[in-house]
C-alpha cells in the first residue's frame, strides 16, 4: 500500500487568515501547525492512522478467533469485493477534500455497470468507453452546475442520483432487462482473471490509488483541491482556477464511479441494474472513516483505501460468526462511523473554529 | 438571509429569481392542475384528491421535520431509518395495544433524535456525517428487530390506516393538524425565532446567548418523532411492517419537497406552506406521469429536473 500522507507537509501555502476568519480546518489550521506541543501532534497522528491501527487490531484479532479468516481465499474475496467501494470511494477523496460532496456515485456505479454490459456485444472498447464516458459526462454536468452556476454539491448530486438511475431504468426496460457480458471477452477477462494470484481488479485498484496519491500530493492539481478546500475564497484570490479544479474533480469521481460499474459488471459477468443503492453513503462512510475532513481541505486517498478495507472486513467477521443476522453489520458498520466522528471531532477540535 | 448577495448590476435577473424561489412551486402546483384537469380523465373527482392526499401524508409528514433541520442549516438523513424502525417496534409491541407500542415507537424515536442531536450540538460533527451514521444503523436495528416483513391484523391500527372521520381519512387530518403545529412552532414561538437564529449565523446566536445546543437537540427529537409517525401511518396504511423498504430513500423525498418548497439549504429560512406545496408538486408530477402511462424512471428524471430548476432560482441567496 502506498502510505503517501497528505496533510502535514506538503499542505497548500497558508492561507491569509485574516481574509475571512472562519477558515474551517485546512489550510488556515496548517498554517498554525508547525510548532504546536506533542498533544497536537498527537492527535493529528491518531485522527490519520486510528483507522489504520483499529483495521490492523481487527484483522488481527479476526485471525486468531476464526479459522477460515486469514485464509488466501477469504483474503482475496474480501480484496476484490474491496477494489469496487475503493475506486468509488477514491474519486469521492478528492471530492470531500474540495469540501462538496458527491451523491451521485451510487447510480453512477450501477449505470456504468450496465452500459459495459449492453457495450460489450460491440466490442470490448466500447464496453469500456461508453461507462466512462457517459459517467464522466455526468459528473462534467455535476462539476459546471457546482462551479459555474454556483449549486450546492449536496443538491446537484442528489439530482444527478436520480436522473442516472432513470436513465439506467430507461436503458433497462424498468430493470426487467439484464445484458450479459460476453464469455471469453476481453472485458470478463479483465474482471474476473488474475495475475500472479491477484485478481485483475484488485490490480487496477492499486495503480489507481497510487496515481491518486501522486496526483494529490504532488501536482499543482492536488495542491489546489487542498486549497480550496482550506480555503476557497482564498484560493480564488491566489490565483487558483477553483471553478476549473472543482469540474475536473467532479468530472474524476464520475469517471471513476463508471469505471468501478464497468469492473463489477465484468467481474458479475452482467449488468445488474439493482447494485450501487446506498454505495454512496458507503464510499462517504469510508471516507470519513479514513481521516478525511468532511469539511474539506484535510485528507489522503491511503486512508479512504484504509477506511473501505475496514468496512470490508467488519462486514466479514460478522459473516464469520455466522449465526448473526447480516443486519447486524448496519448496526454495527453505524456504530463504528459514530465512533469515529466523534473521536476525529475531538481530536481536531484544536483545528476547528467554533 | 443577507442583502448582500443580491448584485445590483442584474436586478430584474435577481426579482425574477426571488419570485422563482418564492412562488415558483406553488405555479408547479398550478400549472400541473391546470394540465391534468384539461388532459387526464377522472381527475376532477373528490376520489382522486383523497387518493393523492392519502399517498402524500408520510412524505409530508417527514418533510416538516426535515424544513426544521434545514432551517438550522442542518439535514436529517436518519428519517427513512426511522420509519422503518417505527414499523418494527410497532409490530413488536401492537400486543400491548396501540398506545403501550406508540409509547415504546416515541421512545425509540427521541432516542434517535437525541442522539442525531447530540452527535450535532454536543460534539459538533457535520449533521449530514452524524445523520448518516444514524441512518445505517437505524436501518439494521430495524432488521435485527423484526428479520422480515410482517402482517399486521389489529383493528385499531386498521381504522388508523383507512378510516375516516366525516370523509376525510384520518391520515390527511393527522398531517394537517401536524403542518399547522410545526407552522405555529416556527412562526409564533421563541423556539422558532431561535431555530431561524441559529440556522441564519450560528456564531452569533451563540454571542448572543441563544440555547443553541438545546434547540438543536429538539430539532433533532422533533423530525425523528414525525418520521416516526409517518412510520406508523405507513405501517398502518400497509397493513405490514416492513423494516427492509419502508422509508427507502425518503430522506430524499423529504429534502427534494422541503428545498423544492423555497427553503434555502443554508438555513435561517423555513417555509413550511411551501414545504407542503413541495410535497403535492412532487406527487402530482409522479401521478400525472403514471396516469399518462409514462414509465416510472421518467418520474425520477422529472424529479431530478425540479430539483436542479428549484435550486437555480434559489442560487445566490445563500451562502453555499
Amino acid at each position: 500500500m502506498t502510505t503517501i500522507h497528505g496533510t502535514s507537509k506538503g499542505a497548500p501555502p497558508p492561507a491569509p487568515e485574516e481574509l475571512l476568519g472562519d477558515a474551517p480546518g485546512g489550510a488556515a489550521a496548517e498554517a498554525r501547525a508547525p510548532g504546536t506541543g506533542r498533544g497536537e501532534r498527537l492527535s493529528a497522528l491518531a485522527q490519520q492512522h486510528g483507522a489504520l491501527a483499529v483495521l490492523v487490531v481487527l484483522t488481527a484479532a479476526a485471525s486468531l478467533g476464526f479459522d477460515s479468516f486469514a485464509t488466501g481465499d477469504n483474503f482475496s474475496n474480501m480484496a476484490v469485493s474491496s477494489a469496487f467501494l475503493a475506486i468509488v470511494a477514491l474519486g469521492m477523496t478528492f471530492v470531500i477534500i474540495t469540501g462538496g460532496i458527491d451523491l451521485s456515485v451510487g447510480s453512477l456505479f450501477a449505470l456504468g455497470g450496465v452500459l459495459a454490459a449492453w457495450g460489450s456485444r460491440y466490442g470490448t472498447v466500447v464496453a469500456l468507453l461508453l461507462p466512462l464516458a457517459v459517467c464522466g459526462t455526468i459528473g462534467l454536468v455535476n462539476g459546471l452546475l457546482i462551479a459555474r452556476a454556483r449549486l450546492a454539491p449536496f443538491i446537484v448530486t442528489l439530482a444527478a442520483m436520480l436522473a442516472a438511475r432513470g436513465l439506467l431504468l430507461t436503458l433497462t426496460d424498468e430493470g426487467a432487462e439484464t445484458y450479459l457480458v460476453a464469455e471469453g471477452s476481453f472485458l470478463a477477462e479483465l474482471g474476473q482473471g488474475s495475475t500472479l494470484g491477484v485478481a485483475h481488479p484488485v490490480w487496477i485498484t492499486v495503480a489507481l490509488f497510487a496515481a491518486g496519491a501522486v496526483v494529490l500530493r504532488r501536482t499543482r492539481f492536488g495542491q489546489r483541491v487542498y486549497a480550496i478546500g482550506g480555503n476557497e475564497d482564498a484560493a480564488a484570490l491566489m490565483g487558483a482556477p477553483v471553478a476549473r479544479t472543482k469540474i475536473t474533480v467532479y468530472a474524476v469521481s464520475g469517471l471513476l464511479a463508471g469505471l468501478a460499474g464497468a469492473l463489477n459488471a465484468a467481474w458479475l459477468a452482467s449488468g445488474v441494474t439493482i447494485l450501487g443503492a446506498g454505495m454512496e453513503l458507503e464510499a462517504i462512510a469510508a471516507v470519513v472513516i479514513g481521516g478525511t475532513l468532511l469539511t474539506g481541505g484535510l485528507g489522503f486517498v491511503s486512508g479512504s483505501l484504509v477506511g473501505v478495507l475496514l468496512l470490508k472486513v467488519i462486514q466479514n467477521v460478522i459473516n464469520q460468526i455466522g449465526s448473526l443476522d447480516s443486519a447486524y453489520q448496519q448496526v454495527v458498520s453505524g456504530a463504528f462511523l459514530a465512533v469515529v466522528v466523534v473521536a476525529q471531532t475531538w481530536l481536531g477540535r484544536r483545528r476547528r473554529v467554533l | 438571509m443577507t442583502g448582500i448577495a443580491v448584485r445590483p448590476a442584474a436586478p430584474d435577473r435577481a426579482r425574477i429569481g426571488h419570485w422563482l424561489q418564492r412562488y415558483g412551486v406553488y405555479a408547479g402546483v398550478g400549472l400541473l392542475l391546470v394540465v391534468n384537469t384539461a388532459l387526464t380523465p377522472h381527475f376532477l373527482s373528490v376520489e382522486n384528491f383523497r387518493t393523492q392526499a392519502v399517498q402524500v401524508a408520510p412524505v409530508l409528514i417527514v418533510a416538516l421535520g426535515m424544513a426544521l433541520a434545514i432551517g438550522t442549516e442542518g439535514v436529517d438523513l436518519s428519517v427513512g431509518a426511522v420509519m422503518a424502525l417505527s414499523a418494527s417496534v410497532t409490530a413488536l409491541y401492537l400486543g400491548y395495544g396501540l398506545p403501550g407500542a406508540l409509547l415504546v415507537v416515541a421512545l425509540f424515536a427521541a432516542a434517535v433524535g437525541l442522539a442525531n442531536g447530540a452527535l450535532v450540538a454536543l460534539v459538533g460533527v457535520q449533521p449530514i456525517v452524524a445523520t448518516l451514521a444514524l441512518m445505517v444503523g437505524g436501518r439494521g436495528l430495524a432488521q435485527v428487530l423484526l428479520p422480515q416483513l410482517e402482517d399486521i391484523r389489529n383493528p385499531a391500527m386498521a381504522s388508523l390506516g383507512s378510516g375516516d372521520l366525516l370523509g376525510v381519512p384520518y391520515l390527511i387530518l393527522i398531517a394537517a393538524g401536524l403542518v399547522l403545529l410545526v407552522a405555529f412552532a416556527v412562526r409564533r414561538t421563541t423556539f422558532g425565532r431561535q431555530l431561524l437564529a441559529i440556522g441564519d449565523n450560528r456564531t452569533a446566536a451563540q454571542l448572543a446567548g441563544l440555547p443553541v445546543k438545546r434547540v438543536l437537540m429538539v430539532v433533532y427529537v422533533c423530525s425523528a418523532l414525525l418520521a416516526a409517525v409517518a412510520g406508523v401511518l405507513a405501517t398502518a396504511r400497509l397493513q405490514a411492517s416492513d423494516p427492509t423498504s419502508l422509508g427507502n430513500l425518503m430522506e430524499l423525498s423529504a429534502i427534494t419537497a422541503v428545498v423544492v418548497g423555497g427553503t434555502p439549504l443554508s438555513g435561517g429560512q423555513v417555509r413550511i406552506a411551501g414545504t407542503v406545496a413541495g410535497a403535492v408538486l412532487i406527487q402530482l408530477l409522479t401521478a400525472t406521469l403514471i396516469k399518462h402511462d409514462l414509465p416510472p424512471s421518467w418520474t425520477q428524471m422529472a424529479q431530478a429536473a425540479v430539483i436542479v430548476l428549484a435550486v437555480y432560482a434559489a442560487r445566490g441567496r445563500g451562502r453555499r
